[in-house]
């Protein structure tokens, strides 16, 4: 900035280096391939916004390494000259210029942003307010429950039987507006392992979703906090003991992909990830059916055990080994009920 | 105010010796230039014992999977590591060492305002490292130098008690100095010096000294009750009894946000001292780079749950905090484009201060840049928690912080030690250092947005490669701090002698002998210029003779 | 500024001297302490915001059965708030010089400082709960005990006035800023009292 003031005789210098700094921030906002795969309706939203601060900061690092390199060359004590510099000290237009032009830019971004989170659901404005949809079939009287007429009512769903009210998180999109999800799963995070619930009350430490339906996770957890990320939807939501916070997202690609724990919650944090495995409607009815509480049971069982009547641990002990925690750490957990 | 109390009574004038021997430097003194000396040696150790845990958290990164060092004592580590740097290195070595030294320096009084209690200040911070290092014995803190309830109350209860009294001990630490700092300069100034006439490292004291009292007691009201989470049964973040995790959150992101400004704004200040004096031209926009100090000041009150974006906050909050976030970056942008202009038509001379001044300045952009994205709750979401974050915040620190340090070292070298130090090993200083920030701490940035949490012993093999590349910067890291070690440690003792003002810098702390004597000034000095008015003596209209009398003599004397 | 600066005494603080000499140091110490107790009164600040909020989220304010009486504390408030008036008394009459009716009215306050940590360690004895019952116990305990520390400190600084206003002319009425101190530093414990009471005990009556 400074340089552009400073050398404005040579106007077509400061043309050229305005062009070709353009030029090759639109190209690395573009094409910096820094952002993983896009598989949710907010990535785009997300990866735009980035590209377009990544275009502006390029600019900016440009402009200011440039006038640093520039002027250490430029202006670097000759030989045997040991007087000082000419005494410029400040130029008002000037600082008011390089004030006014990062407050615009800030402004820009921060009008932006607002737009972006809200495109991706962050104020939810309608979505909370919605009666939900039980996918799952059972439990649908809870949604009669006295006290539950107003409009601000909270979700009630077989997922989450618990007050469900809209606090922290990412909630359903304008687009998606009024409209409730397809498909609710409770999410829990305990140390070091996800569980998901699902509205038929199967519980598994995978998550499976299908593809293209709009999907909300009600976030809770068990002891620590923790963080439900998905590097690839570009969303995180804290996971909060004593505390509901929900994630909303469509996907928009199969495939398997990292869920990510993302806040410290002990010594196997970097252990605690899982998988989310987006498949086709069809697939993913296959898998429901193929796991439905009844199909989980163990070898000696011969009573149908619903999920919900064991506990984690037991849940847990056939991960224990492979997510590399002994089975002793899984053991003290409590019996949970899930719907 | 006890300890005002005492000094009452011990109305006691106390003959001193002629000058400061080295075994005064190693007990308590009221001195401010050798508690200054005191903080930075001090703090510099606590430095090298936090980098070396770095470079074991290095180590442990070089692979996937958790091989060198056990989980439990990673997380001990990082949470040292952090803590050590921010509150045994950064804010020591900036605020109390360089503020002590050079502030009543500049401002030509004989010492701070609280000389006792200056002192006190500083002894509450090595009982408060050694509480730290001994908790490592048994575990340490292992839950990051953030401490988040319920992580926090769950591991290792002893070690993190440690760790809250000590931070306890540095932020009384901090507060005190803080007071010290703000009275020093508003009642100690000498009469002729115009409040546009203070030098801007003073002006940064202020404004850091403000945010130091505002902020500081509501992190030791967070620590507080976190002690009593722990130690005594109560229940404020524990959810079962009623409590709330997410309070703490902003009980300590209301003092650590603000923190980094305690950080980064008395460097700022030496960064208007060194470029200034080695480009020999007058800052550019003296009022507007002091006004954005107080400016960032202000502001950064009021941001600080943009490190709670991902938690449990409201859209309104994230909303609001976002938009305050990025109006820092203004101020902010004053400051580097008033520097950048500074250099501008300057006749830039390439000492090893000036060498990690510029540095400073090409680092802390990306930083800063990164900070803005950072700032911007739809995208911090994504990267939240993510090597991003850390990438971002060593640039900030080291590009930022610790540059700044080093710079303010190699200038005020010759003036604490009265001696000047080896510029060809500080070149080889820099280039090292140089290198190997920007090795180790820029690909991390592609580490987070990939999908990389930070905090973790083991990750993904699909980062393994370039994890390696930061090891090996880090390695570089550690090589780079020989040639420093060697400069400083030969310099002091045998190095040349320096004169008065090696620099011919205009701030009045060259005014005096190097080292100064005991209460500074022989007489009280003068202000007869700005701090910065360098080459006046060219300029032909505006000044009287007198001035120019006085350019010369200074000159005479350098020579 | 600079036109309040008294340029006899500026800068001429000796460094090594520990004493730091007193006359001409009257007004950084008053200053010192004052902007010591704005900066703490913000950690008070943090707690009375801490306890609002919990206050706001949870339902049943106080929770049942940790119930406060209000008599007692009443009766704490006004001896603790008179006292503020007696140390005043206090700080006159030095000020007039009178050291002896100095030592009166600041062994009058300390005693009612005395008399109100009485009456909390009676409060908290006959409670019924303890700091581990739920939330709003421990703001309670906590947030007085930690007042309370301070009403300790209070009382022992205006001990150590009486101690040392022994020796013949060590206050007076130039020279008190001791006496002075003490005196704000009371009245900055008696303030946060009020807020804490405030919050503590009439609150929960709505
Ligand atoms: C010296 C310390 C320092 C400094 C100065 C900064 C400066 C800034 N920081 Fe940083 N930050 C940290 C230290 C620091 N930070 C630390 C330690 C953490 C991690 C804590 C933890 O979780 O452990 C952190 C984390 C952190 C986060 C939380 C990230 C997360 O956890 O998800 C955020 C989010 O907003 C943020 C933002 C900023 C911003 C906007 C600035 C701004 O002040 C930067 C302003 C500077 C510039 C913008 C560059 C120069 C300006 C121009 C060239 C003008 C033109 C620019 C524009 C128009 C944009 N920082
Ligand atoms: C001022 C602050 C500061 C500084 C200077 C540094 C310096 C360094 N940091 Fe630090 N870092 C933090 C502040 C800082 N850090 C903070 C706040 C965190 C977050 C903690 C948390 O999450 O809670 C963090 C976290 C952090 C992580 C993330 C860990 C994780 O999330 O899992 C990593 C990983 O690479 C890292 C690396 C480094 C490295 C390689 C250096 C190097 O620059 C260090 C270079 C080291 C040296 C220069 C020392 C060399 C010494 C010797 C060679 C020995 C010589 C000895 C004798 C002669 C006696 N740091
Ligand atoms: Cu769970 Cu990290
Ligand atoms: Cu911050």
């Amino acid at each position: 900035m400074a340089k552009e003031k400073e050398t404005v005789p040579v106007a077509l210098v400061t043309l050229t280096i305005g062009i070709l700094v353009a030029i090759i921030s639109f190209w690395y906002g573009r094409d910096n391939g820094l952002l993983p795969e896009q598989v949710s309706q907010q990535a785009p939203l997300v990866d735009n916004f980035f590209r377009v601060m990544v275009t502006v900061g390029t600019a900016l690092f440009l402009l200011v390494e440039g006038a640093i390199v520039f002027a250490l060359f430029k202006f670097r004590r000759r030989p045997d000259d040991d007087t000082d510099a000419p005494p410029i000290k400040g130029n008002f237009s000037l600082e008011v210029f390089w004030t006014a032009i990062p407050a615009v830019i800030v402004i820009g971004l921060g009008i932006y942003s607002v737009d972006v989170y809200n495109r991706m659901g962050g104020f939810d404005t309608v979505g909370s307010t919605a009666v939900a949809h039980h996918h799952g079939g059972h439990a649908t009287q809870l949604a009669s429950l006295p006290g539950s007429s107003d409009v601000g009512a909270p979700l009630l769903s077989a997922a989450a039987p618990q007050q469900v009210a809209f606090k922290y998180g990412l909630g359903a999109t304008p687009a998606e507006g009024q409209a409730s999800p397809f498909l609710e799963i409770a999410v829990k995070g305990l140390q070091y392992a996800w569980l998901f619930t699902y509205p038929n009350g199967m519980v598994t430490g995978e998550l499976h979703v299908p593809v293209g339906e709009d999907v909300r996770l009600n976030i809770t957890a068990q002891d620590v906090l923790h963080s439900f990320w998905l590097p690839e939807f570009r969303i995180k939501q804290d996971a909060i003991p004593g505390e509901t916070t929900e994630l909303r997202f469509t996907p928009t690609k199969t495939g398997t992909y990292p869920v990510v724990c993302a806040e410290l919650c002990g010594a196997y944090h970097g252990s605690m990830r899982s998988q989310i495995i987006i498949q086709e409607p069809d697939e993913y009815e296959q898998w429901v059916a193929e796991n439905q509480p009844v199909a989980v049971t163990t070898g000696t069982d011969t009573v149908a055990l619903h999920p919900s009547e064991r506990s984690d641990a037991d849940f847990l002990a056939p991960y224990a080994a492979e997510w590399g925690i002994d089975a002793a750490a899984i053991a003290p957990l409590q019996p949970e009920r899930h719907a | 105010m006890t300890q005002a109390q005492i000094s009452m009574d011990a109305v006691s004038h106390t003959e001193h010796p002629e000058a400061w021997k080295w075994y005064h430097y190693f007990w308590y003194n009221t001195d401010h230039k050798v508690i200054g000396i005191q903080y930075l040696v001090f703090s510099f150790i606590a430095y090298l014992i936090a980098g070396v845990m770095a470079l074991f958290m290095r180590a442990e990164l070089y692979t996937p999977n958790s091989d060198v060092l056990d989980p439990n004592l990673y997380n001990a580590l990082l949470t040292n590591h952090g803590t050590m740097m921010i509150f045994f290195w950064v804010v020591p070595a900036a605020i109390g060492g360089f503020g002590n030294y050079l502030v009543p320096l500049m401002i030509g009084a004989k010492d701070m305002a609280f000389p006792n209690l200056n002192a006190i200040a500083f002894w509450l911070n090595p009982p408060a490292a050694l509480m730290l290092t001994i908790s490592l014995w048994f575990g340490g803190a292992q839950s990051g130098w953030t401490a988040y309830p319920p992580l926090s109350l769950v591991t290792n209860n002893l070690g993190q008690s440690f760790w809250a009294l000590a931070i306890l001990l540095v932020g009384t630490s901090s507060i005190l100095g803080a007071l010290n700092f703000l009275i020093t300069i508003y009642k100690l100034k000498i009469p002729n010096m115009r409040w546009d006439q203070l030098p801007l490292f003073c002006w940064a004291m202020v404004a850091t000294s403000a945010l130091a009292l505002f902020s500081t007691p509501v992190l030791a009201a967070g620590l507080i009750l976190l002690l009593f989470d722990i130690n005594f049964g109560t229940g404020f973040f524990r959810p079962e009894m009623g409590g709330n995790v997410v309070i703490y959150q902003h009980l300590f992101w209301f003092y650590s946000h603000p923190a980094v400004y305690l950080m980064i704004l008395p460097i700022f200040g030496i960064m208007s001292e060194v470029i200034s004096t080695h480009a020999r031209k007058p800052i550019f926009g003296y009022k507007a780079i002091a006004y954005s100090s107080l400016a960032i000041c202000f502001v950064g009150l009021f941001v600080w749950v943009h490190h709670m974006f991902t938690s449990g906050t409201p859209p309104w909050m994230r909303m609001f905090f976002t938009i305050s976030t990025l109006i820092v970056a203004v101020p902010t942008g004053v400051k580097i484009f008033g520097w950048v202009a500074t250099l501008w038509g300057g006749k830039i001379r390439f000492t090893t201060p000036m060498l990690f001044a510029v540095g400073l300045l090409a680092m802390f952009v990306l930083g800063g840049l990164s900070g803005v994205t950072l700032g911007t709750a739809p995208f911090d979401i994504h990267v939240h928690d993510t090597y991003y974050v850390v990438a971002h915040f060593h640039y900030v620190l080291f590009g930022g912080s610790v540059f700044g340090l080093y710079a303010a070292i190699y200038h005020w070298f010759p003036k604490m030690t009265g001696r000047m130090y080896n510029e060809p090993l500080g070149k080889a200083h820099f280039i090292l250092t140089f290198i190997g920030t920007n090795l180790t701490f820029l690909p991390m940035h592609e580490l987070g947005l990939q999908g990389m949490p930070r905090r973790i012993a083991m990750y993904d093999p699909q980062f393994e490669a370039i994890n390696q590349l930061c090891t090996y910067g880090s390695m570089l890291l550690g090589v780079s701090i020989l040639p420093f070690l060697i400069n400083a440690i030969w310099s002091w003792g045998w190095g040349p002698k320096a004169e008065r003002n090696p620099w011919r810098s205009l701030t009045l702390e060259w005014q005096t002998a190097s080292p100064p004597i005991i209460e500074n000034f022989p007489e009280d000095p003068i202000v007869w210029a700005g701090p910065y008015d360098y080459g006046i003596d060219t300029e032909a209209d505006e000044d009287d003779t007198t001035v120019e009398d006085m350019l010369a003599e200074v000159g005479a004397e350098a020579r | 500024m600079q036109g309040t600066l008294d340029t006899a005494s500026n800068g001429r603080n000796p460094a090594t001297n520990a004493a730091m000499g007193h006359a001409e140091h009257e007004d950084y110490r008053l200053l010192g302490l004052m902007t010591f107790l704005f900066s703490e009164s913000l950690m008070f600040g943090g707690l009375f915001a801490v306890y609002l909020v919990y206050r706001s989220s949870n339902g049943a304010w106080p929770p049942a059965g940790t119930e406060v009486e209000l008599l007692l504390p009443a009766i704490n408030t006004v001896i603790l708030v008179s006292s503020s008036f007696v140390i005043h008394r206090g700080d006159s009459a030095i000020k007039k010089g009178d050291v002896g009716g100095m030592r009166f009215w600041y062994l009058a306050t300390a005693l009612m400082g005395i008399v109100f940590l009485g009456g909390q360690v009676y409060e908290y004895l006959n409670l019924g709960y303890g700091l581990g019952k739920n939330v709003f116990s421990s703001c309670f305990y906590v947030m007085t005990g930690f007042h309370g520390l301070h009403v300790l400190v209070g009382v022992l600084l205006m001990l150590g006035v009486i101690w040392r206003s022994r020796r013949e002319g060590h206050y007076n009425a130039e020279k008190h800023t001791g006496v002075e101190m003490t005196e704000i530093y009371w009245h900055f414990v008696d303030i946060i009292w009020i807020v804490l009471f405030a919050l503590l005990y009439i609150l929960t009556l709505f």
